[in-house]
């Protein structure tokens, strides 16, 4: 099929000036404000120098609480919203600290093809100049201890950087920092 | 667009991924663009397997977007200084199969190569009438229309005498979150292509020209605006057993 297929558009960075055009104002809220048990999850994008990204942008995208995807490609077929508003997906810019924040419901468990579990977890995006292809992480939670321990996709990271994807518990909700490089570098994918 | 992969009752879930296309993309290690030395990871990207979160994604639908939304000439009392435009395409995933209701955001300069950014100190002039941003959803064939002027090109800073070929950008969704694509649309014939380190950091000669648009007059409507037409093709899926025995989807 990718041999008679089409040849795919290649990716550019987002460059310095995404703020014109991708913020949205209620983009941190997967759910909507005020939902019953939802929390923030915020933290600080910063370079290899340490300093903070101002002018990032991070996406995240997770099941709802039932570990269920309103998509027509979730061949478990569709179920009824776990969550009012539930919209699965987050987008913040980072602000002059290199700070973002959304807010969110912890989603479930996933079956995964292999026929293991995959613990509760939110795919994320993110997206900054300097970046010429977007750089993709996983936000784990620190008190899913056994379902962590047994999910396919962190058992395959070097054990020695796997806590730069798990999150940290803090009041309100979790800290994720994001590293892009260097000291304590975030784990990203090839997705 | 996909069959029926509904897991027999204690089956196991038969999850067609997305194709993964070598040599395509910019590597994320590419010096000449100074801005990667501070931010590009270091480390190898650790492969993911393409599980539930990743052949799902959000489908943002028509509740944010407005008519309005895809033409950049109207958003204010008078009409933008510069060349105005139409910008036409579709969105296809690599199998060819168009991606309709689909998202596509774009952002821009002004005629005169001016972001309306407050980081955009280049002393040229801001439009009153320009704001640089648009949104459309792709129709049932994957198409996609803005209407908008065409922008300058801009000095970055990154070299010494560096200008940005005239593009716009653009951010795609389709509709799994592997699909997700931020790209820049380049136009004909530009004389910086040759100089420019985020254009020329994609490795291979033919897959950059697939970033720059096609000038059509076909598409310009008389006395008003000249034509352009890009197509945009994100990864598609990985091909099933069940694609392969059935009816071919
Ligand atoms: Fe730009």
């Amino acid at each position: 099929m990718s041999a008679q297929g089409l040849p795919v558009t290649p990716s550019q960075t987002v460059g310095p000036y995404l703020a014109i055009g991708l913020p949205w104002e209620d983009g941190p809220f997967v759910v909507p404000e005020g939902t019953p048990g939802a929390f923030a999850i915020s933290g600080v994008v910063t370079d290899g120098d340490g300093a903070p990204v101002p002018d990032a942008l991070i996406e995240t995208w997770q099941a709802d609480p039932d570990g269920r995807f309103a998509h027509p490609d979730d061949p478990r077929g569709p179920a009824a919203p776990a969550v009012p508003g539930f919209r699965g997906f987050g987008r913040c810019p980072t602000d002059g600290q290199g700070r973002y924040r959304i807010v969110t419901v912890r989603p479930g468990p996933l079956p995964d093809p292999g026929g293991g579990t995959e613990a509760p977890h939110l795919d994320v995006s993110v997206f900054a100049r300097g970046l010429l292809n977007r750089v993709v992480t996983r936000i784990y939670f620190p008190d899913e201890e056994a379902a962590n321990a047994a999910d396919p996709v962190l058992a395959a990271v070097e054990p020695g950087r796997r806590d730069t994807l798990v999150a940290v518990a803090e009041p309100g909700g979790f800290r994720f920092d994001i590293r892009l490089r260097g000291d304590r570098e975030t784990v990203f994918f090839d997705v | 667009m996909t069959a029926d992969l509904r897991p027999p009752a204690g089956g196991r879930l038969i999850l067609p991924g997305y194709q993964r296309p070598a040599g395509v993309h910019p590597p994320l290690d590419s010096p000449e663009y100074r801005s990667s030395r501070q931010r590009a990871p270091l480390r190898p990207l650790v492969p993911l397997p393409h599980a539930l979160t990743e052949v799902t994604g959000p489908l943002l639908g028509s509740e944010r977007v407005t008519p309005a939304d895809s033409d950049l000439t109207t958003r204010h009392a008078g009409e933008p200084l510069g060349e105005r435009i139409i910008v036409t395409g579709r969105v296809l995933d690599s199998g060819g199969r168009p991606v309709p209701d689909t998202l596509v955001e774009i952002w821009q300069a002004n005629a005169a190569g001016r972001y309306r950014h407050q980081v955009d100190d280049h002393p040229a002039p801001l439009d009153p009438n320009f704001d640089g941003a648009g949104r459309c959803l792709t129709d049932s064939l994957g198409r996609f229309r803005f209407v908008t002027i065409k922008p300058g090109a801009y000095p970055w800073r990154n070299h010494l005498n560096a200008w940005r070929p005239a593009h716009i950008h653009f951010s795609l969704f389709g509709r799994a979150f592997t699909q997700r694509l931020v790209t820049q649309m380049y136009f004909p014939g530009d004389p910086l292509f040759r100089y420019d380190p985020i254009f020329n950091s994609i490795p291979d000669a033919k897959a950059r020209q697939r970033l720059i648009a096609t000038f059509d007059m076909d598409l310009t409507e008389p006395e008003w605006a000249l034509g352009y037409s890009w197509d945009i093709v994100l990864r598609g899926r990985e091909a099933t057993v069940f694609e392969n025995a059935g009816e071919g989807r």
